[in-house]
């Protein structure tokens, strides 16, 4: 059906491929173990988690909503991203070979990566051309997503966050967490027992003040930075126009790894190419206040190949698909393309605020990550995929739509992927319940015979009226809350009776008085 | 005006006095309320439960039975269910309707209500006459919040009624858990959220817990009388169809 020659003659079909392929199972970052509930029930017992969490993701959400509250034209701004992402996302591959065109130009060098494992291999091949053995890492996703330090471990090479909370998550062999706090599920007393493990010659008397945990971490990144030869970063944003990266930073050490070192080495998703410069004015508003919840993020490092006597003299731009050129080709999901990862959607998520970002099992947690995770890798790599669960990890509150900086319409892409999802998984007995649902419920007489029986339900109500205990598949529904019994007659009923039919007489003999409505007055 | 009661099958089947108020009150305000019999469900448990083909002909079946031209507005006491007519009832016509069934669909969209929304927009009144003596908080249900933006519609017309003792809910726009099939699906995060709310609830001492979802009252209800918090739920309509002349059973039971 979708073969060249059913195309319309005069179109050129320039060969997309009709399965574009997906992050490959089993590598990377981008799947936990465990479906989404049974994860979530071992980190809804952590009352330590709950509360550092729900700390943490209240006081981003008031400093969020105080800044995005102070600019008059915020619903502009976002309209605006929405509108250069999606305007970025229809004509990727020609803003792609315009990037790569403008970073050869300037003396970078480009290299296409289609999943994380070629990825990962070009960077171990550049890093070993150097002769070095160490690297630099400036807090990136991409790499996260992509498992690199570990893939770099395996072959000889280690490599250091220089992130502040990338690096306790790093000493404390952990996982992140959260898209921008990747530790914000430790507290502070925690954070000082894996500094005092973990950092040799620190000092043992070192207390939990935030200050001089940061100076811990400092003493130890600064030997690092003043000697390591290679550094990776990923980036926030590439523009086709000039060949420029760009890195958003709060602590300095990015800009630390993106100066100093001799080589530097970019991996960067190919959906975070921005078409103009002038674009960046838009989305360095938009991404410090959705994400940190202020007006300007303290470091932004441009930079634009290689500039002799100037910083890195070797720069390499790695441009990662995994997975993104599938996302692309789903018409309705491709939107969650446009993501900044602010994380703001996480922070306003009551989903996220219970359970944490590890239930979610890949490097992009919460509302997106349940959105964009199962359309980089996949739903159905292998029976009962955790990945499938995902879509359903959410209440469809709407929060996170109402949050989104670019508008990502989160909520209906999650419904969008559940049905995906119930597409692409043949009969279950879910399926079968809710065909005979709709099958009662698209006539009238069964939907009425099946309310009387549902009156039956009566029986199973204590002297309350309330049903205390359910049957599977609600039994985890009445755990915590009881049921009303049915009522004896259903509205259809009452309101067919001769009891119905007196009671709307007199409301509509009635009538009310109003002060503002018109409506005449009671006779 | 000629006004069909779509009742929600859950309101028809489990709720019916927020039906029976919701009905009231619209006569009551001098309009003529029909109640099409063939009417069952809109599909939203469906839908957002990741079943699009399966409640197609649930789509087809409203679309058929409120689409008569005669009838200018359709009226229902949930945001959820007119969330969904509103914005998935397209998306299902679209994928496995025929151009009839889109047509029939983007009619039906156009005159379709939520109980605040048609008494405060479309009929401009935001007083009905309602008595109520009781302290009362409000849940903001979130489709009615977020997909239907009906923001303080629903405030303004408690704040009108007569007697009412209306308190603040922290909190207030915090998801109570329910999300349908998610309450199932993952019963104990949706637990967890509604632990949260039933303790902000019964921190404002309200005696009544009002929202304009019966859905997400049977959720909180549930959570509530688990805990035998003393507080219950009354759906909106409940308390706007309560007068002096014909009071809520509550205000008999306080006497």
């Amino acid at each position: 059906m979708n073969s060249p020659a059913d195309r319309a003659p005069n179109s050129t079909f320039v060969g997309m491929p009709t399965v574009p392929p997906r992050s490959p199972y089993g590598a990377g970052n981008l799947r936990g173990e465990r479906a989404f509930p049974k994860a979530a029930h071992d980190e809804l017992a952590n009352e330590q988690l709950r509360r550092n969490l729900g700390r943490a993701t209240h006081s981003i959400r008031a400093k969020r909503l105080a800044v995005t509250g102070e600019l008059p034209d915020w619903e502009q701004l976002r309209d605006a991203g929405s509108a250069i992402k999606t305007d970025t996302m229809n004509r990727l591959p020609e803003l792609l070979e315009q990037l790569e065109r403008k970073v050869i130009e300037h003396g970078g060098t480009v290299h296409w990566a289609r999943d994380g494992i070629e990825a990962n291999e070009i960077v171990t091949r550049l890093v070993k051309g150097t002769g070095s053995d160490e690297v630099l890492k400036v807090k990136s996703m991409a790499t996260q997503e992509i498992g690199l330090n570990e893939y770099l471990e395996s072959q000889g090479i280690t490599a250091y966050e220089t992130d502040l909370a990338e690096l306790i998550v790093q000493l404390a062999h952990d996982r992140p967490s959260h898209i921008l706090v990747p530790a914000i599920h430790r507290n502070r007393d925690e954070i000082r027992d894996i500094f005092l493990q973990e950092i040799p010659g620190v000092d043992p008397g070192l207390d939990a003040v935030p200050a001089q945990l940061a100076a811990a971490a400092r003493a130890y990144l600064r030997e690092k930075f003043m000697t390591a030869k290679v550094a990776v970063s990923g980036a926030n944003f590439g523009i086709a126009e000039t060949g420029t990266l760009s890195v958003v930073e709060s602590e300095g050490n990015g800009r630390m790894c993106l100066t100093v070192p001799e080589t530097l080495i970019t991996v960067m998703g190919i959906e975070k190419v921005l078409p103009r410069f002038q674009d960046l004015e838009v989305f360095l508003q938009l991404l410090p206040r959705s994400s940190t919840g202020e007006r300007m993020n303290p470091y932004t490092s441009l930079w634009t190949g290689v500039t002799p006597g100037d910083g890195p003299q070797d720069f390499h731009l790695v441009l990662l698909d995994n997975g993104r050129t599938a996302a692309l080709a789903d018409a309705i999901g491709r939107a969650a393309l446009n993501c900044i990862r602010c994380s703001a959607c996480l922070n306003v998520c009551p989903v996220y605020e219970r359970t944490g970002g590890h239930a979610y099992g890949s490097t992009y947690p919460g509302p997106i990550g349940a959105v964009l995770t199962p359309q980089l890798a996949g739903m159905h790599g292998a029976k009962d995929d955790p990945n499938s669960s995902l879509p359903y990890a959410s209440s469809l509150c709407g929060a996170c739509f109402d949050a989104c900086p670019v508008k990502i319409d989160i909520p209906s892409l999650l419904v969008e992927l559940r049905h995906q999802h119930t597409e692409q998984s043949g009969t279950t007995a879910e399926k079968l319940a809710m065909k005979a649902a709709a099958t009662v419920m698209q006539r009238p007489k069964l939907f009425t015979a099946a309310q009387k029986a549902a009156g039956l339900g009566r029986l199973l109500a204590g002297r309350d009226g309330t049903i205390s205990h359910l049957p599977p598949p609600f039994r985890g529904w009445s755990d915590s809350r009881d049921t009303p019994a049915p009522p004896r007659q259903s509205f259809r009923s009452w309101f067919a009776s001769a009891e119905g039919a007196e009671a709307m007489r007199a409301a509509a003999a009635e009538g009310v008085r109003h002060p503002d409505d018109g409506i005449q007055e009671t006779p | 005006m000629r006004v069909a009661l779509f009742a929600t099958c859950l309101g028809d089947t489990l709720f019916p006095e927020a039906v029976k108020s919701t009905a009231v009150l619209l006569a009551r305000l001098g309009h003529d309320v029909v109640f099409p019999p063939q009417q069952t469900c809109c599909g939203q448990m469906h839908i957002n439960t990741g079943y699009q083909r399966e409640p197609t002909p649930l789509v087809q079946n409203f679309a058929e039975q409120f689409g008569d031209p005669s009838i200018e507005a359709v009226v229902m006491p949930s945001g959820s269910c007119a969330g969904s007519v509103r914005h998935q009832h397209e998306i299902v016509a679209a994928r496995y309707g025929d151009a009839a069934l889109q047509a029939g669909v983007a009619t039906v969209k156009a005159k379709t209500y939520e109980l605040s929304e048609f008494l405060v927009d479309v009929l401009d009144v935001t007083d009905v006459g309602a008595y109520f003596p009781h302290r009362v908080t409000y849940h903001p249900t979130c489709h009615s919040l977020r997909m239907l933006r009906v923001g303080e519609k629903p405030l303004r017309l408690l704040r009108a009624v007569e007697c009412i003792d209306l308190v603040e809910l922290p909190e207030a726009d915090a998801c109570c858990g329910f999300g349908g099939t998610f309450a199932v699906k993952n019963a104990e995060t949706s637990s967890a959220m509604l632990r949260d709310k039933v303790r902000n609830i019964t921190a404002t001492g309200a005696e009544v817990c009002t929202a304009g979802d019966s859905s997400c009252l049977m959720h909180i209800g549930g959570g509530l009388s688990r805990l035998k918090a003393g507080t219950r739920t009354l759906h909106l309509a409940q308390i706007l169809a309560a007068t002096r002349t014909a009071p809520h059973p509550l205000v008999e039971a306080l006497r």
